[in-house]
């Protein structure tokens, strides 16, 4: 069976799922309910400073994005950090870590933009003997309009300033979890590396309206008749984040930082992506928000079993393993040529890889009345682009497929054999081209 | 003295009767309908529009259920199927829309739509929410006979667009066979006349009770007063056994559903302990399940050819085996065995197809009961129309695509006329093609 531990920065875990600086990880109660159900490790929900504590609206604090069955889609909250006094919090801590010396505890932490703040919470922390903390620059809403949160995570020299500062006021890991509320997530990770980071954690929430109720014309969550933006996550979240884990992960600059992914993580089949594209621990939030923890079993299990089905035995031969391929459009191979493909045996005859392609593409699936009644789509290649809207439409699994043209075959919209391999840079159309070539098996122009 | 058959009311307790007769298809709650309507694929040019003889947009209608449009996916409804609230509950969807669902093919399981419909019709039918405007009016009136599914789906078409609608019902009631034909599980609560009401509510039509064609008004007549006329009477005969039926305990089935439909109080409502019910279509499936659900102890279906020959589709024959009735086939009645003037058993001689001709074997089998329901086929009842100089086919009134007949100004549609299956839909279909010819013919 393949080892699922991770050793993250020096934090070690029994496995890669942790569950993200959020309400599930605000309490010893949850915490301790979560290691119970299998959780390799937590951050703890984000501490502020020292004093009176933050107050949370005592309304709704979430609006939903729903699927027709009520799945959640995704999720906004308003919800700021924590709202207990900071001294039961250590406390819990302090307890929980000695309780639980094989699971991962970080502790988030968000204080005001001043080093003696930063200096006087780590020492406290330091005392709890956590294993790690890691830096709330994303939390978009509430806090970020105090100057903290996003307001910092927004700000490169912001986060390599205090980055520096706690790699220098402190000898825990420093985890920076950084914004998405940003044009470059590249800019605020390279500026935690600058500043000494030990890692990155990616994404926090997006800034987000989730819907307006059509009766009242409030946006929700509604708060006694008015409404505020909240910050974004779930299910939905989870392409924009792969793409700034993936994007971190390739960047030549932050190469090998290690990175927690965080972003719309349900299942198994979610972390194991994370960690293909660079990730090396992945942390959950909202489907336990759904769910509850039992839902860790099935990551742990499922995770394992791809492994083994796959061959790999421990973690860190995933981690980044889909890096290698991930690349510019510009360096595309615009010379593969794929053509749709439909099994009529499986197909349903509902004709929306008709209609999808007729109204909103190239008009390359026909119609065909049958000899016994029903109708059949069929592919006309020479109109075929292969952009594969068909297939991703299709109600039914595996019956549109996207065949490659083999090389020599003839591609019957262009007329040209199959053959070459030219990226934009090489393409005669590219005015930038440096060494422009035709296409190997045009025929030769006129003289 | 005749004997009395053992036919007697209140077989059952009240409460088991209310359960027996309640709703076959519990309406969706909203929750339900939503998760219901996600299945939908939103096909193009939609298998279960062809199929449906109204051409309702379902796809268009059960995805504005999806989305909260309630009323949006009534209207797309009821524009395309006026009588759309009775077939979401009637129509044989597993042979229609439901069968044509291109779900069955991935999961054998199709997007429940007629269980949709009714979702959705119930936003306007049930609440009397009229969503329908008359054009102006046109000072053309029309004459409909049959206050039926066709009839009321003419009536309403031809209203809406201006025309005065007179409407000349043999019965006490609106609603033909919705109001007196249906197994009463189908149509609950008094559904079918608060339809209609909501139906009438567009203004323009009005309707004459107990004015039947034959009898109290004539075709001839009725061209001469209207500049348009209607007919759509379905059948109002039904044929018979050709036996001695004049034993107590012999009845018409659909006398005998009528009179269920009609009673205030299913306790008072006679049955028999043991039922013979002859024929194959759905009238008798709908004798047969309801004397179960009455209490009947014992209850056959009888018919004289095979199963698959049956006109009750797969689910109406479904529904009476749940019900405990036993299906016998390949039964030509012989004889009905009566003693001291009651019926206590039919006989019947077994047949066999030989060379595509039905015909007896020979050999005979007896079965014992206490009440015999006849249903082997209604017929137009050809007298009404007698001296009317109308053309027949097959014994009912012959008409085009329009639904034109042979004469003049006059136009038929639904169960009297030669085309369509016999089905509410297929009438409501029939009386809105005529409709929109008479009302371009009255336009010229």
């Amino acid at each position: 069976m393949a080892d699922l531990s991770i050793d993250f920065v020096g934090i070690r875990s029994p496995n890669p799922f942790w569950l993200a600086s959020a309400p599930p990880t605000d309490k010893q109660v949850n915490v301790e309910r979560a290691y119970r159900a299998g959780w390799g490790g937590v951050v703890w929900k984000t501490l502020g400073e020292d004093g009176a504590p933050v107050v949370n609206v005592s309304g709704p604090r979430y609006g939903v994005l729903l699927g027709p069955d009520r799945r959640i889609v995704g999720l906004n909250n308003i919800e700021l950090i924590t709202d207990r006094p900071l001294e039961v919090n250590l406390r819990e801590i302090k307890e929980v870590k000695r309780a639980w010396r094989d699971r991962a505890l970080v502790v988030s932490l968000m204080v005001p933009c001043e080093e003696e703040a930063w200096k006087s919470i780590l020492k406290r922390v330091e005392e709890t003997e956590a294993d790690g903390v890691e830096l709330n620059f994303g939390c978009p809403h509430g806090m970020s309009e105090r100057g903290m949160g996003s307001a910092v995570g927004q700000v490169p020299e912001y986060v390599e300033m205090v980055t520096r500062w706690c790699k220098q006021h402190s000898r825990m890991p420093v985890i920076v979890k950084l914004t998405p509320n940003i044009s470059d997530i590249r800019k605020p990770a390279e500026a935690a590396k600058r500043g000494g980071a030990d890692a990155v954690s990616l994404i926090n929430t997006i800034n987000s309206v989730i819907g307006v109720d059509l009766d009242t014309l409030t946006a929700v969550p509604n708060t006694g008749g008015f409404a505020t933006h909240g910050g974004y996550c779930g299910p939905a979240v989870k392409p924009i984040a792969l793409n700034m884990v993936s994007e971190i992960a390739r960047n030549p600059a932050t190469h090998g930082l290690p990175i927690s992914g965080i972003g719309g993580i349900e299942t198994w089949r979610d972390a194991a992506e994370y960690l293909t594209l660079g990730a090396s621990s992945v942390q959950v939030c909202t489907a336990a928000m759904v769910y509850g923890f039992k839902i860790v079993e099935d990551m742990i299990a499922g995770l394992s079993d791809w492994m083994d089905a796959k061959g790999y035995t421990s973690v860190d031969q995933i981690v980044g393993a889909a890096i290698p391929r991930m690349t510019d459009w510009q360096h595309l191979n615009l010379d593969y040529i794929v053509k749709a493909k439909i099994d009529e045996t499986k197909c349903i005859e509902c004709g929306r890889c008709h209609i999808a392609c007729e109204d909103t593409s190239h008009q390359s699936i026909r119609v065909e009345a049958k000899a016994g009644g029903g109708r059949r789509f069929v592919v006309d290649e020479a109109e075929c682009v292969g952009c594969n809207l068909c297939a991703s439409i299709c109600p039914v699994p595996d019956c549109i497929s996207m065949d490659p043209l083999p090389e020599g075959a003839i591609d019957q919209r262009t007329g040209l054999k199959v053959g070459g391999k030219r990226t934009w840079l090489e393409h005669p159309n590219n005015p930038m081209a440096k060494n422009p070539r035709p296409h190997p098996n045009a025929p030769a122009p006129a003289e | 003295m005749t004997a009395t058959p053992d036919i007697v009311a209140g077989r059952l307790p009240e409460a088991v009767l209310d359960a027996n007769f309640a709703d076959i298809a519990p309406p969706f709650g909203s929750l339900e309908a939503k998760i219901a309507a996600d299945r939908c694929l939103f096909c193009w040019d939609a298998p279960c529009t062809k199929a449906c003889p109204t051409s309702i947009d379902v796809p268009l209608f059960i995805r504005q259920i999806s989305t909260g449009n309630r009323l949006g996916a009534a209207r797309t409804i009821l524009e395309a199927n006026v009588l759309g609230g009775t077939c979401a509950r009637v129509c044989p969807t597993e042979t229609l829309c439901e069968e044509a669902c291109v779900r069955n093919a991935s999961e054998h399981r199709p997007v429940e739509i007629g269980r949709l419909q009714r979702f959705a019709t119930e936003a306007v039918v049930e609440a009397g929410r009229q969503i329908f405007t008359r054009a102006a009016p046109t000072g053309r009136r029309v004459a409909v006979v049959g206050a039926g599914p066709a009839g009321l789906a003419a009536a309403h078409a031809l209203a809406r667009a201006g025309h005065a609608v007179t409407i000349f019902e043999a019965k006490e009631k609106p609603g033909g066979l919705s109001e007196y034909g249906l197994a009463a599980y189908k149509e609950t609560d008094g559904f079918a006349g608060r339809e209609v009401d909501w139906l009438l509510g567009v203004g323009g039509i009005e309707v004459e009770y107990g004015r039947r064609l034959g009898a109290d008004i004539d075709l001839a007549a009725l061209t001469g007063d209207f500049d348009a006329v209607f007919l759509g009477m379905g059948l109002g005969d039904t044929n018979t056994l050709g036996l001695d039926t004049n034993a107590a305990g012999v009845a018409d089935a659909v006398d005998w559903i009528a009179g269920l439909r009609q009673a205030a109080d299913l306790s008072t409502v006679p049955v028999g302990r043991r039922v013979v019910v002859i024929g194959g279509g759905m009238t008798a499936i709908d004798a047969a399940s309801q004397a179960r659900r009455l209490g009947a102890e014992e209850v056959t279906i009888a018919y004289r050819r095979d199963l698959a020959a049956m006109g009750a589709s797969d689910h109406e024959k479904e529904i009476a085996r749940l019900d405990g009735v036993l299906i016998r086939t390949n039964l030509k009645p012989y004889s009905l065995v009566a003693e001291a003037g009651g019926i206590v058993a039919v006989e019947f001689e077994r047949t066999e197809v030989v060379d595509g001709r039905l015909r007896g074997t020979g050999a005979f089998v007896k079965i014992a009961c206490d009440q015999v329901l006849v249903a082997i086929g209604q017929t137009l009842a050809l007298a009404d129309l007698a001296n009317a100089g109308i053309a027949l086919e097959g014994g009912r009134i012959r008409v085009d695509d329009d639904g034109r007949t042979s004469l003049p100004k006059v136009w038929a549609g639904g169960d009297c006329t030669n085309v369509g299956e016999d089905l509410t839909v297929a009438a409501v279909a029939a009386g809105k093609t005529a409709a929109g010819s008479i009302a371009r013919a009255l336009s010229v």
